[in-house]
This record gives C-alpha cells, sequence and structure tokens, in this order.
C-alpha cells in the first residue's frame, strides 16, 4: 500500500526458528536487543541472524531487513 | 561493538566475559576454550583413542568439529534412538558431516539391537521416554568404546546442560547423581571408559554461535520428547538469572564442582562390581540397563535378544590408529 508520501511502505521480515518456524513482519528500525524485547525473547539464549551474519545485541535492524531469530536452547536429557 | 582483538565490528558479544569478536577471532576463541578446558581437566591428549556421541544435533557436531580442529582424531557414534522422522534425520545429519570431513562414524540402531525403540521402550516402562534414553545412550557409548578400544568417550553437554541438571538434582536434593555430576569421570572399574564434556564451560547460545559460523548443517528439530522436559524450564530460569547477572550459570557449575562436589564424592564411594548378566559395572548384581530391558521385555516380548557384544555399523573410513 502506497504510503501518503507515495514510498513502498516497506517491513521488517521476521524468521524465528524456536525452534518451529514463524515468520512476522515488523515496522520501523530498531536495535536486535529491541527486537527481542518486543518479541520476549531472552537474548541468553537466541542468536539473530542477517544474511551470513550475527548480530550483536547493539546492532541496527532496517525495515528493508530479513532477519532470523535462531533459538538455542534444546531440551531432553542428554 | 568491535572485535576486542581486531577492532572490526564485531559478531558476537560475551557479556560474561565483557568482550565481543568477530567471526574469526569468535572462532579462534571458542577453540581455545575448549582446548583449555581439555587441558585444565586433563580430558585426554592427542594420543587417546576418543568416542564422540554425535546425536546430530548442534552441540555434539561442533563438539567434533572442534575437537578435529585442534588436532585430535575423535570417532563418531551415533545411536538411532527410534524416534520416528526425528531419528532417521539425526542420522542422516551425522552421516552426511561425517562424509563431508571423511570421518570415521559408528552406527547403533536401538531397535535393531535390543528390540525395542525409545518410544516402544517408554511405553512398556511407563516412564518418560527420556529416562530409558539416558540410560541406553549412556550404557552403550560405554560398551562400543570398551569394546572397541577407545580411551575416553566425550559428549557435547554444554554449561546450560550442566547447570540445568545441577539446579534440577538441587532442587530434588539428588545427592548419588549429585556425586556423580562432573565434567571428568574417571574409569574407576576396568570395564568403565572414562567420560568427559569439553564443551561444558561453553554456555548453549556461544556453541550454537560456533555451529552457525561454520556453517555446520545440524538438525534444528527438537526431539519430540524434549517438550516439556524440566531441563527446559530449568535452562530458561537460569537464564533469567543470566540476563540480570551475566556469568551466573558459570559460577553455580564452578562452584559446586569446587566446594560441593569433592565433599559428595567422599562420602558416596560405593564399590563397583560386574553385572551378572552383560558384565557391565554396576553396583547391584545386575546393572541398570539389564533390568530396564527385563522390565521392558515383560510386557512387549520382542525376538531379538541383546548379544554378547554391540557391533556398531562402520561407515566412512575406519581409523587405522
Ligand atoms: S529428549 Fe529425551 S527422548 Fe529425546 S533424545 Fe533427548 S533424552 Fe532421548
Ligand atoms: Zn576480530
Ligand atoms: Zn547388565
Amino acid at each position: 500500500m502506497p504510503t501518503p508520501l507515495g514510498r513502498q511502505c516497506e517491513t521488517m521480515k521476521v524468521i524465528i526458528r524456536n525452534p518451529r518456524r514463524q515468520e512476522l513482519e515488523v515496522h520501523g528500525r530498531r536495535r536486535v536487543a529491541d527486537l527481542l524485547r518486543e518479541l520476549g525473547l531472552n537474548p541468553e539464549s537466541h542468536v539473530v541472524i542477517r544474511g551470513d551474519d550475527l548480530l550483536t545485541s547493539d546492532e541496527w535492524l532496517q525495515e528493508t531487513d530479513t532477519v532470523e531469530v535462531v533459538s538455542a536452547i534444546s531440551g531432553g536429557q542428554g | 561493538m568491535k572485535c576486542q582483538k581486531c577492532g572490526q565490528k564485531a559478531s558476537v558479544d560475551l557479556r560474561r566475559h565483557n568482550t565481543a569478536f568477530c567471526a574469526v577471532h569468535y572462532l579462534e576463541f571458542f577453540e581455545r576454550q575448549v582446548q583449555r578446558t581439555i587441558e585444565r581437566w586433563r580430558m585426554f591428549t592427542p594420543q587417546d583413542r576418543i568416542l564422540v556421541a554425535v546425536s546430530g544435533g548442534k552441540d555434539s557436531l561442533t563438539l567434533w568439529e572442534v575437537l578435529l580442529r585442534l588436532g585430535y582424531r575423535p570417532t563418531g557414534l551415533h545411536i538411532h534412538l527410534g524416534i520416528g522422522a526425528y531419528s532417521d534425520l539425526s542420522q542422516a545429519k551425522t552421516e552426511a558431516f561425517a562424509r563431508s570431513r571423511g570421518l570415521s562414524l559408528l552406527v547403533v540402531n536401538l531397535e535393531e539391537a535390543y528390540g525395542l525403540g525409545v518410544p516402544q521402550l517408554a511405553k512398556a516402562l511407563r516412564r518418560v521416554p527420556c529416562s530409558g534414553c539416558g540410560l541406553s545412550k549412556r550404557y552403550i557409548t560405554n560398551r562400543v568404546a570398551l569394546e572397541n578400544g577407545f580411551t575416553v568417550v566425550a559428549t557435547g553437554h554444554n554449561l546450560d546442560d550442566e547447570a540445568a541438571t545441577l539446579l534440577g538434582n538441587l532442587l530434588h536434593w539428588q545427592t548419588d547423581a549429585l556425586a556423580r555430576q562432573s565434567p571428568v569421570l574417571e574409569a574407576d572399574h576396568p570395564r568403565l571408559v572414562k567420560r568427559v564434556k569439553p564443551l561444558f564451560l561453553m554456555t548453549e547460545k556461544e556453541t550454537v554461535s560456533y555451529a552457525l559460523l561454520r556453517r555446520i548443517d545440524y538438525i534444528p528439530d527438537e526431539c519430540p520428547y524434549a517438550q516439556g522436559a524440566r531441563s527446559l524450564l530449568y535452562k530458561d530460569a537460569l537464564n533469567q538469572i543470566e540476563l540480570h547477572s551475566p556469568g551466573s550459570k558459570q559460577q553455580l557449575v564452578a562452584g559446586f564442582l569446587e566446594r560441593l562436589r569433592p565433599l559428595l564424592a567422599q562420602a558416596d564411594r560405593q564399590t563397583v562390581g560386574e553385572c551378572q548378566r552383560c558384565g557391565q559395572p554396576t553396583t547391584g548384581v545386575v546393572c541398570a540397563f539389564c533390568r530396564m530391558w527385563d522390565q521392558a521385555l515383560k510386557r512387549i516380548p520382542v525376538t531379538v535378544r541383546p548379544s554378547d557384544t554391540l557391533s556398531p555399523q562402520a561407515v566412512g573410513p575406519s581409523q587405522a590408529l
């Protein structure tokens, strides 16, 4: 949908593997740490990936980005 | 954030160490940490014949990769647990990893060797799948190691696993389990092979970061029985604490090993004999593994009888040592 400025409205695509795959879209740029907080995910147990890069918590994510959030935790009794 | 070593943009931040690294220096850091753990805890030397228990998950494949890069020559052992598509994919991932690196891998199929896979075993025992599964994995890794001349078994347990197990054992005051919880279990019987956990000081997030950066193709799915496992609850609680107080998990585990475990281990000295049935070490007359199968096979009779020796199937080059 065109915005009032006539620009395509971009949304950031977030793929969550927790480990079940889930996809959602978010508006607005934000830092990795903020994204995780909004999703209710603990940064101690999740890794955020963009393309081939792992991202630190202070990294800025843009509206044009596609990012993947991978849960690090597995259960069971080894 | 910048890499502490080269000043380039960092990929991994390690709050508990108050530092951050780029991809290249993170991989280097991780491998060095594991090497230090192996040496400090006298786990093994390059002369040892190492059997790595590999499930196809991120921890065990990471361990295999790191050991190779550190110059060790470990052989893999995969146990097919008979948990439907999950087990098939786990074995496929493990074999693909071994093939891509030209590694030798041994495979034991629980159902073929003993007559029941983990789901049927759980049903027969009327217990949660993890209990029969965990016991079977420990027993089979030890036997395969013993019967094939390995001097040490390495497993991929990480800091989160160790902290969660410790918390569980503390909450239930499982003093015998506490006495035995250690990153190094020496072979205190001729039929026991030493067991070590070289990743026990690396967090689960650090391990997954390593696996992703090295592009290790691990099985992303969880075992269907892991859902709702207590260990997940404990890990979650511990990571909440870690978030507010970085370093807590390591403090918990290291403190336990330093201060409490020596006392418990002293009190727990039990005489280890041999199982009347299979000859494996036990503190009883018949070992827990044989007792478990007796119980299971009473309810679900099968034609396979546990053999005197396990003959794992070899995949890839066999190790000449
Ligand atoms: S979650 Fe339980 S049943 Fe599944 S592999 Fe782990 S120990 Fe076995
Ligand atoms: Zn660097
Ligand atoms: Zn026995």
